[in-house]
């Protein structure tokens, strides 16, 4: 393998990774804050326990993720120079604001809060929490804001052989940025819903701490409710903006090779790329597609077939990705308002509880998928219409990545089976005792 | 002007990573000396705790900053010295770790696995940043495309060694401080008993560095173009030395200021003698990146300026907050599981 795919390979598994532990911290530091909010205006010793017990699981979650963090900003420089040299101009000033706005904030109080219990006032200590919670959101954003660039770049102009900036607030209030954001949210909240509906499910059926984990649940399953529905609409919004957009990603995810009026949509189908059709067809709803992509039924959708060969997205990794993520998406809808209508009896449902715990995985997995449309579905773009991947690489040797590649594969490993093991740890053995039982 | 001012900022937000780091990083590389029982380790960790990550921060900032400010700089650095920057990066990544997951198994083969982390995870970037500035000081085989024409080795100069060896032993001074002025008891007393052995070395090494810089850079020629900044060395070696006359009056805090002034004198003294140049080619001088042919657009460095003068006073305002609300020296007591990972 040459350079190129060693790079784009381990920027895949430096992200994956990353994002294994980062959606978790976006959502469950907000609810840790609401938490200790109410131990605050309540003084109930048990909202403070439930702050601590997921302050410990949100911990070890931000600790990976920061580390795994630095690695992908400067793998910009050490993969992607050409890259960097090209759009540093626009790209490097979000990340460098993003580190000073926001993750200065985050990093510095979530210390704060570990080692503040006994040295602030509860108020100030709660402060701290919400802090925490404010910056890894506004973090995302700032993220988000570069990759959007990345797949719809604006306020720029080709100049001295680059991209330079013209218009800054294009750039950070693009719509499209906002879309992504919420869509990258809502997705990382029904995570930490889930996330914690499950670890609530687990003691829930071993009958330990019950009062502790259906006040957890409860939290968790209003949380998920709420992003699962809003997650439904917003997604589709969203994928209308991707169709007028990126007309070739749309066309990728859904396999579409024919420029369509009345575009149909399948359910499922096998894509072959190399005789571009598909294989079987299975399901199909006609004038679907349109419908949803551009709100009238008799639109027409570009096929793959009016797209150049050299600007076509992988076709069957970003369809398989994308209805493994709508279809969660659809099925996280289902059980959260399924769990909500029964929720004054959840804790006597065993078979809803073993859902919920099975169902820890699932949003991880949505989340992944996602990020699978949304990247694989650019290529061969790195900048969308501006510069292919296959220019950005670095003029390093193959060797180098190969070694570095092979050394991210098995320090995440091992990384990402130690925290597993500390978080099944932590959530087995539950909160810790009341004070003065202990 | 906007890139002379950028050119500065950069070698202050580099200064200012070093000093702050330095205590992190020297006192992990230490703590196999210093350290004895499971208890003294804990509060080596601890009296780090809540500041190593924010400190870590100013890495990013940094890097950031270069990336915005300097594009076409920070593509050539950071491909350039890729092995280097990948050895720093795991390093970072398993000292990062170690403090969360260190306490959470009770066990003495975990702990000594990440205790191992921490002093490795410390030990590296220390060494490997001194060595990538002194060879950038020193200038990298860079060609006319902005190329790297070298490899890890090529760093491993007796020059880039010198300047690995010279910060490595200012953070561990750094770091020593650190612990005298954060612990009491036997830690502290081993601390303020190690750290003038370690000063002597510093200043031995310092001489050197800077004896070898003479020979092996053009630093100088900025300083004998204007005399006045001199003033800058002169501030360094002066706090080196001040450095030692508090540790003989046990005035801790003021030595750990000292050894602040110095960390941040070097790195300055190298960024200033470097200007207008952030990456000289040693193929040839007119290969050189500089603040000027490697700078990002006017507006992108208006910008970042706007940013950067904003909020970079916040976060020292509520950094040095953090540090006021745990100015207390670390004892057996904080290590309850109420304050702490």
């Amino acid at each position: 393998m040459d350079a190129l795919m060693l790079s784009r390979l381990q920027f895949a598994v430096a992200t994956f990774f990353h994002f294994i532990f980062v959606p978790l911290t976006l959502g469950l530091s907000i609810l840790i804050a609401i938490m200790e909010t109410k131990f605050v205006k309540t003084g109930d010793e048990e909202y403070r326990r439930l702050a601590k017990f997921w302050g410990k699981i949100f911990i070890i979650n931000f600790a990976v993720g920061v580390v795994t963090g630095i690695t992908l900003e400067f793998q910009f420089g050490t993969n992607w120079s050409r890259y960097s040299r090209y759009v540093g101009d626009i790209f490097g000033s979000i990340l460098a604001i993003e580190a000073t706005l926001a993750f200065f904030l985050e990093s510095t109080f979530l210390a704060v809060w570990i080692f503040g219990w006994k040295r602030l006032s509860p108020k100030l200590h709660c402060l701290a929490i919400w802090l925490v919670a404010f910056a890894a959101n506004l973090s995302a954003l700032w993220i988000l804001m570069a990759n959007a660039w990345m797949q719809h770049p604006v306020g720029y102009t080709i100049r001295n052989g680059r991209a330079e900036l013209t218009d800054f607030l294009a750039v950070i209030t693009q719509p499209f940025g906002f879309q992504i954001y919420l869509h990258t949210l809502s997705g990382a909240y029904i995570l930490a819903g889930f996330f914690v509906m499950g670890v609530s499910a687990y003691h829930l059926l071993r009958k330990q701490h019950v009062a502790f984990f259906t006040k957890s649940l409860r939290m968790g399953l209003a949380f998920a409710l709420i992003f699962s529905l809003a997650e439904v609409v917003q997604g589709h919004i969203h994928g209308s903006e991707v169709a007028k957009i990126q007309p070739a990603k749309l066309a990728a995810m859904e396999a579409l090779w024919d420029t369509q009026a009345n575009a149909p949509q399948t359910l499922f189908l096998i894509p072959d790329e190399k005789n571009e059709r598909n294989l079987v067809e299975f399901g199909k709803i006609p004038g679907a597609l349109s419908l949803l992509a551009y709100h009238s039924s008799s639109a027409t959708v570009k096929g793959l077939k009016d797209i150049p060969k050299e600007e076509r997205p992988p076709v069957a990794l970003t369809f398989i990705a994308f209805r493994v993520m709508v279809g969660l998406g659809f099925f996280f809808a289902l059980v959260t308002v399924v769990a909500w209508l029964k929720r004054k009896k959840i804790a006597d449902s065993p078979r809803l509880l073993k859902l919920l715990l099975f169902s820890i995985p699932l949003p991880y997995i949505a989340l992944q998928a996602g990020w699978i449309v949304t990247e694989v579905g650019r290529q061969p773009w790195i900048v969308w219409g501006l510069m292919k991947t296959k220019d950005a690489v670095s003029p390093i040797a193959a060797s180098q990545v190969g070694i570095t590649l092979a050394a991210f594969i098995v320090a995440y490993s091992l990384l990402g089976a130690t925290a597993f093991y500390l978080i099944a740890k932590h959530v087995r053995r539950g909160p810790e005792p009341v004070r003065g039982e202990g | 002007m906007l890139e002379t001012i950028w050119f500065l900022l950069w070698g202050v937000l580099w200064a200012v990573y070093f000093m702050l780091d330095g205590f992190d990083l020297g006192l992990g590389t230490l703590m196999p000396v210093v350290a004895k029982t499971d208890t003294e380790r804990r509060l080596v960790y601890h009296v780090m705790g809540p500041f190593w990550d924010g400190n870590e921060v100013w890495l990013i900032t940094a890097g950031g900053v270069t990336f915005a400010a300097f594009p076409t700089t920070y593509a050539t650095m950071f491909s350039g010295l890729y092995s280097a920057l990948m050895l720093i990066l795991f390093a970072l990544i398993v000292r990062g770790v170690s403090f969360a997951f260190r306490d959470e198994v009770n066990s003495p083969r975990w702990k000594c696995v990440w205790d191992t982390c921490l002093t490795v995870g410390s030990f590296l970037p220390a060494l490997l940043l001194g060595v990538a500035f002194a060879n950038i000081f020193h200038g990298l085989p860079i060609d006319k495309d902005g190329i790297y024409q070298g490899t890890l080795f090529t760093l491993l100069n007796p020059y880039g060694l010198a300047g690995g060896v010279l910060f490595v032993l200012l953070f561990l001074v750094h770091g020593a401080l650190w612990l005298a002025v954060k612990s009491s008891g036997d830690l502290h007393d081993r601390a303020a008993k190690l750290v003038p052995k370690l000063w002597v070395a510093l200043l031995v090494m310092a001489v050197i560095f800077l004896l070898a810089t003479r020979r092996a850079t053009f630093l100088y020629d900025n300083y004998v173009a204007n005399p006045a900044l001199f003033l800058i060395v002169g501030v360094t070696v002066a706090a080196l030395v001040m450095i030692r006359v508090y540790i003989a009056k046990a005035a801790w805090w003021r030595a750990w200021f000292a050894s602040c002034v110095t960390i941040v004198g070097t790195t300055l003294f190298g960024v200033v003698g470097l200007y207008p140049k952030l990456l000289p080619s040693s193929i040839d001088p007119a290969y050189s990146l500089t603040a000027f042919n490697s700078s990002s657009s006017p507006l992108t460095l208006k910008i970042m300026l706007t940013v950067a003068l904003t909020f970079v006073p916040i976060v020292i305002a509520y950094q040095a907050w953090v540090h006021h609300v745990f100015r207390h020296k670390s004892g057996e007591e904080d290590l309850e599981h109420e304050e702490g990972y």
